[in-house]
């Protein structure tokens, strides 16, 4: 296999398990914030021994989440140095504020949250939980940002570099970059808002359901009653309000994708063809004969949610360049299951919050089932969510924008597709050639690694994760088993 | 003011703030076989409970910054060295999660298991920063275009592996400093003679090292010719390092493990002033090199970077000082502990 297949392996492998761990931890810091919050306020004992009880849980998710973090900053330098080259310039900034900004203030008051019980009072105590909660939301700010200019530049644009005041050139081509024009442009890029509210809002969902599921087998079991009770409504609530505010989220993030990157959208759609669509619920993508099989359509529901008309034109695949075109199966498959997962979220939410209103939700022991179990679909969603972006991304690394006229309409180039945005690169010789204004992933890998040595680094990253995975379902196993009592 | 320069100096601010903070805490792993009993061995992973996770964000920021400011160097030094970095970062996840682990299970086997992952990432991490400083220095080859022209058997030279036992001698004197101020009793007398075992071996690696240097690379001293003052610097170690045995012979533990503190720093400087101002020496073609003009990002990015730390960096140290004065005072076990 080649180096930037594996590379793509790698940097999924290893984001993907660390993606385990920042929604639970984002998620579950707002619960914690609220049960300390509430302990200050009642002073009732239940929600202390409840907030030491989650904190213990928080802590052993937080470890793991910084130890597989680390893997990320580090990776862009080794599997990715190309594009380091190309984006350090503009992404570099983001990543560094979020260690200045984000990083310390985690860290240095998680301390105080895990170990500083018996050393500060009940107030401070809040204060550094409310800090935590806060540098794992500031964090996933600038991770957002820095990912959303990778789908949609701007404030950047992408010019030679220079050496002694002339474009650099290397064995006849010339080097090239992106480089900053306008902070806060890059940092409000056209998806920044979208993108960051619908992740936060997973990552709400996620804290919330792994807290409800605990809970729910408590309840199940007939242990530490009135402590499951109090966590599970406080998750409940938070989960509700998510999932609800996630059907708003998402429908909005979709026309974005849409007004931004047109060829993911079709390919999440499985939309081969332009012209009016129908939203599919189920279907079996087929590449070779570009069609949908087997579709289950509502017919017109496509063009109705991205256009607001149900009989206009969506842009299919077969609108761009066969060079340009993401695969479509993977982004297909996991974009309804997110979308899915979503629909089942709001279901299940509101019915229980209907029966905890009416009062008989701890009696209802199939539901309470339910959620222990719905603890996996929150987790699929997030990182559904995550791999139907990125796949649908593809083949770019950097996504260009779409070329518009002034009336908003994709420019087509001359074979008649849709065009992207252009960076002029100069030549040796004097002429001046154009290049999409982004970065093709198979440019972005590092030149001086090799294919067998990527191959070790995941073999020895599947290993290590499968260990650490299997210690962390167990060590939470334990402490749940051994619940919320002190000894 | 030449924001390259101003970058470069702050490069080496957090890379020293690194190497002190988690200097010690890399230390105290280096120093845990030395522990007897599991309460000792609690002990010591206790007195770096709270501290280890905050030290290591220094390097987390030193890449971070290193890949926007100097984007040319992070990317050629990351991918060129790939084995190094991957092996470095199973060390510091096994490292992570064996502080983690350890306490959560009371079963001899599973403590052991762990407490050797400690020790043997704390002391492959160490060995891995010197052999990386010691490659710095040293150089090594590029192609036209800067990236990394060599392979991993490259990286390991008698040189760089010198540099990394230095490391390891220097984080183990700081770590068990830092420990003899945080214990008492039978466990802090045999600290009390590792602080001398372990700054006499890195006085012998010092010299070795330096001696090494001055003869074999002349590049490495050429700043030194240029700017004179920067013998001061050299001074400034010499006393620091002078002074670890006369305060532990005083029973000044605190102002010894300010002497370790400051011989650190110094140590940081030196290399900056060593390879400066490049940032990755091309070892077979001096034109090649990443220097801190060539490998830089753009004027608009590096002063961007610099508002980030200025509105930053004062909270940092704030709530760094906010930690460190919560968890003062000799280490205390109580159930919230590793």
């Amino acid at each position: 296999m080649d180096v930037v297949l594996l590379s793509r392996l790698q940097f999924a492998l290893t984001i993907m398990f660390h993606y385990i761990f920042p929604p639970l931890t984002i998620g579950m810091g707002v619960v914690l914030v609220w049960l300390e919050a509430n302990y200050l306020r009642t002073r009732e004992p239940i929600y202390e021994q409840a907030a030491r009880f989650w904190t213990r849980i928080f802590a052993l998710n937080f470890s793991l989440g910084v130890a597989t973090g680390i893997v990320m900053e580090f990776e862009f330098g080794t599997n990715w140095a190309a594009y380091s080259r190309f984006v350090g310039d503009v992404f570099g900034s983001a990543l560094a504020a979020e260690g200045i900004f984000a990083f310390f203030l985690e860290s240095g008051f998680l301390a105080v949250l895990v170990f500083g019980w018996d050393r500060v009072g009940p107030r401070m105590h809040l204060f550094s939980t409310a800090m935590v909660a806060l540098g794992s939301i500031f964090s996933s700010v600038w991770i957002v940002v820095a990912n959303a200019w990778q789908q949609t530049p701007a404030g950047s644009h992408i010019v030679p570099i220079l050496r002694d005041g002339a474009p650099w050139v290397v064995n006849g081509e010339t080097m090239m970059r992106a480089e900053i024009t306008d902070f806060w442009r890059l940092v409000f890029n056209p998806s920044t808002v979208h993108r960051l509210t619908h992740t936060l809002i997973g990552a709400f969902l996620m804290g919330a359901f792994f807290v409800m599921s605990i809970s729910a087998w408590y309840l199940l079991r007939g242990r530490h009653l009135e402590f499951a009770k109090r966590s599970f409504t406080g998750g409940l609530v938070l989960a509700t309000v998510a999932s609800l505010a996630a059907l708003v989220s998402g429908h909005l993030q979709a026309e974005n994708v849409y007004r931004t990157q047109p060829a993911k959208m079709a390919a999440m759609e499985a939309h081969y063809r332009t012209g009016p669509g129908g939203l599919a619920v189920f279907g079996l993508p087929n590449d070779a004969e570009h069609r949908l099989d087997a579709a289950v359509e509502i017919p017109g529901l496509l063009s109705w949610m991205l256009t607001g008309d149900g009989s206009r034109a969506v842009l299919g695949l077969d609108a761009f360049r066969p060079e340009h075109r993401p695969p479509v199966v993977v982004p297909f498959v996991s974009y309804r299951l997110m979308v899915g997962s979503g629909f089942f979220f709001i279901a299940l939410t509101v019915l229980a919050s209907w029966l905890r209103w009416r009062g008989s939700l701890f009696r209802a022991r199939w539901l309470l089932w339910v959620f222990v179990f719905a603890v996996v679909p929150a987790a699929i969603a997030n990182q559904a969510g995550w791999i139907a972006a990125e796949v649908g991304r593809q083949p770019w690394i950097v996504h260009p924008p779409v070329a518009r006229d002034a009336a908003g309409e994709p420019l087509r180039d001359g074979d008649g597709f849709v065009a992207y945005e252009t960076a002029p690169v100069p030549m040796p010789d004097g002429t001046v050639r154009t290049m999409p204004a982004g970065l093709l992933t198979t440019d972005g890998v590092s030149e001086a690694v090799t294919s067998s040595q990527v191959a070790a680094s995941i073999a020895m990253f599947g290993v290590i994760y499968l260990l650490l995975g299997a210690v962390w379902v167990f060590l939470l196993n334990k402490k749940i088993q051994h619940g919320p009592v002190e000894d | 003011m030449d924001l390259h320069l101003v970058w470069f100096g702050l490069l080496g601010i957090l890379l020293a703030g690194y190497a002190v903070l988690d200097g010690f805490d890399l230390g105290v792993g280096i120093l845990h076989p030395l522990a007897k009993s599991d309460l000792e061995r609690r002990t010591f992973v206790n007195a770096i409970g709270p501290l280890w996770d905050g030290n290591e964000v220094w390097l987390v920021t030193f890449g971070g910054a290193l890949f926007a400011m100097f984007p040319e160097a992070y990317a050629t030094v990351f991918s060129g060295f790939y084995l190094a970095f991957m092996l470095l970062l199973f060390a510091l996840i096994l490292r992570a999660v064996s502080l983690e682990f350890r306490s959560k299970v009371e079963a001899s086997g599973w403590r052991t298991f762990w407490d050797g992952g400690f020790f043997l990432s704390s002391l492959v991490a160490t060995l891995l920063f010197g052999v990386a400083v010691g490659n710095a220095i040293l150089g090594i080859p590029l192609d036209a275009r800067g990236v990394f022209a060599g392979g991993f058997l490259d990286l390991l030279r008698p040189y760089p592996i010198l540099v990394g036992l230095l490391a390891v001698a220097l984080f183990a004197e700081h770590g068990a400093i830092f420990l003899y101020l945080k214990t008492e009793g039978s466990v802090q007398e045999r600290l009390g003679r590792w602080m001398w075992h372990t700054w006499g071996a890195f006085l012998v690696l010092y010299l070795m090292t330096t001696i090494y240097t001055l003869i074999a690379i002349p590049t490495a001293v050429r700043n030194f010719e240029s700017h004179p003052w920067a013998a001061a610097i050299v001074v400034l170690n010499i006393l620091a390092i002078a002074n670890v045995p006369r305060a532990l012979f005083r029973r000044k533990y605190g102002q010894a493990f300010l002497s370790s503190t400051l011989t650190i720093a110094c140590m940081v400087a030196l290399f900056g002033l060593a390879i400066f101002p490049n940032l990755v020496v091309a070892s077979d073609d001096p034109a090649r090199s990443w220097t801190i003009y060539n490998a830089a990002s753009s004027a608009k990015t590096l002063k961007l970077g610099l508002w980030i730390a200025l509105v930053g960096m004062p909270f940092v140290l704030a709530y760094t000082g906010i930690i460190y004065w919560t968890f003062r005072g000799k280490v205390v076990l109580s159930e919230h502990s590793y």
